[in-house]
């Protein structure tokens, strides 16, 4: 018995047999307790670093669908001094400045019913549509706006694909198209990222004389003309109806038609 | 110990593979070999959870009550794999990119809990570490070798550097986009397991139901 008190708690405690319903119940809830410390300590820690990654990867690509990126630039400093990045209304087509660029979350905003719509003609599949969209100008040296940069997504076969197009001041030519986050097949939706694909959508055009929206990622081309027509990816059938359909949805008159008649007027 | 420590490392490589004997962590295997750096990554990450997770459990395993045993392995190797999910979004990005879902899923891994429960709650913490640095290996191994014939033959390419010039690419090489889907991987690990027991022969199990001849009459 004296030898018993002797050996402190922790030993006593460590020695009990550990099937007993005390000491379950304390294992249980101290591994929980020290796990979520660990995971949640972690998580709190790399978010920084996992942001400015995530922010980095998105300038990266908008870098790269306006054609300026190099391997090796200071992505966050060519990114700067080229761009300027700016909150649009989708339904007047104007700039509003009552959020804050650096923190507006285009994501977020979708999801939020103050600030979204819920669309009843989805052909993109994206459920609700956000108001607002952060924009990206690119200016020439003489501060005229050189090219435009808008955020778009929908989805594929497997995933939503997020990306940008980059559109010449005229508000028709398209200069490029680039997606930063899907999920498709490897090798052959996945080809949506391969770089002789994306070359196709250099020089082509959004709408014909008349207006109307004529872009399209088919197999044969339209009959409004080859500048009209991207090249459907062969074995990616679904992914390139879900690419048609999210281009056409995001050009067209519930996406960035208005602000790129603006464009066209040069009145923005 | 019955085994030596060099035993306990390399034997799960050959000898005692957790996919080609064992047959158990098909699904991610599947799933992550259509490219060689992807499986690499995640052969580093299964090989760090293996061992750390056997660890730890094996330093904790005379107080974990049996009856909650299996939660409470399941508790250290999910804290351990969200923690690598975390460093490879923060460091890897690229990686962390096209790995996606499938880190999150090494805690469904069944070699994991595997070692956990016929290892680790038996050994001490430093046979456990090294028996999981094996058997992540062993993992790993079969992992890259299902990786080279995928990404050499589906996409002509063995880490993203182009061997076999696609026709995509204004090449001659025509790849093989069944091996880019995940069913391919059955039979190269199918291949893979009648190569190992016709190379060790006393890898073959014995015949549970044999199929009888009946006399015509």
């Amino acid at each position: 018995m004296s030898e018993q008190t002797k050996k402190g708690a922790l030993q006593r405690f460590l020695e009990a047999s550990p099937d007993s319903t005390g000491k379950t119940l304390f294992v249980a809830m101290t591994l929980c307790l020290c796990a979520s410390m660990i995971v949640s300590a972690a998580a709190v820690a790399l978010r920084p670093t996992q942001e400015a990654n995530k922010l980095k990867d998105k300038q990266i690509n908008i870098l790269q669908v306006a054609g300026l990126y190099e391997p090796g630039v200071n992505v966050t400093e060519a990114f700067n001094a080229s761009f300027e990045p700016r909150i649009l209304e989708l339904a007047t087509g104007r700039f509003n400045d009552d959020f804050d660029v650096a923190s507006f979350d285009d994501r977020a905003s979708a999801d939020d019913p103050a600030t979204s719509i819920a669309l009843e003609d989805d052909p993109a599949s994206i459920g609700r549509q956000s108001k607002y969209m952060t924009v990206y100008l690119l200016k020439d040296d003489a501060g005229e706006i050189d090219k435009v940069i808008l955020p778009l997504h929908g989805y594929g076969l497997w995933s939503t694909l997020y990306g940008f197009i980059a559109v010449e001041e005229n508000a028709n030519d398209i200069f490029g198209l680039q997606f930063y986050s899907h999920a498709e097949t490897p090798g052959l939706g996945a080809e949506v990222d391969n770089p002789r694909w994306k070359a196709l959508w250099n020089g082509k055009r959004l709408t014909d004389e008349a207006g109307e929206l004529q872009i399209t990622v088919a197999k044969t081309a339209p009959a409004a003309g080859k500048e009209f027509h991207v090249d459907a990816l062969s074995g990616a059938t679904l992914t390139s109806v879900g690419v048609d359909n999210l281009v056409r949805f995001w050009m067209g008159e519930t996406g960035y038609a208005p602000f790129l008649a603006n464009l066209k007027a040069g009145d923005i | 110990m019955s085994q030596t420590r060099r035993e306990m490392l390399l034997d799960p490589l050959v000898d005692n593979n957790p996919i080609t004997l064992q047959v158990l962590g098909i699904c991610s295997a599947l799933a992550v070999t259509s490219s060689l750096k992807v499986a690499l990554v995640m052969t580093i990450a299964v090989t760090l959870v293996t061992a750390f997770s056997s660890m730890f459990i094996s330093v904790l395993r005379n107080q974990i009550p049996s009856s909650i045993r299996i939660i409470v392995q399941m508790v250290i190797i999910a804290s351990l794999v969200i923690l690598v999910d975390q460093v490879l979004k923060a460091y890897a990005f690229e990686i962390s990119k096209t790995l996606s879902v499938f880190v999150g899923l090494i805690i469904t891994n069944c070699i994991v809990m595997g070692r956990a429960e016929a290892f680790a709650m038996k050994n001490p913490p430093v046979a456990s570490f090294i028996d999981g640095i094996g058997n992540g290996l062993g993992y790993g191994l079969i992992l890259m070798l299902v990786g080279f014939v995928r990404e050499l033959f589906g996409s002509g390419s063995l880490f993203g550097v182009t061997i076999l010039e696609t026709v995509n690419n204004g090449g001659w090489y025509v790849p093989n986009g069944m091996l880019l889907l995940p069913p391919s991987a059955f039979f190269i690990i199918g291949l893979l397991i009648w190569a190992f027991r016709t190379w060790k022969p006393d890898q073959v199990e014995e015949r549970e139901h044999k199929i009888q001849v009946v006399e015509a009459h």
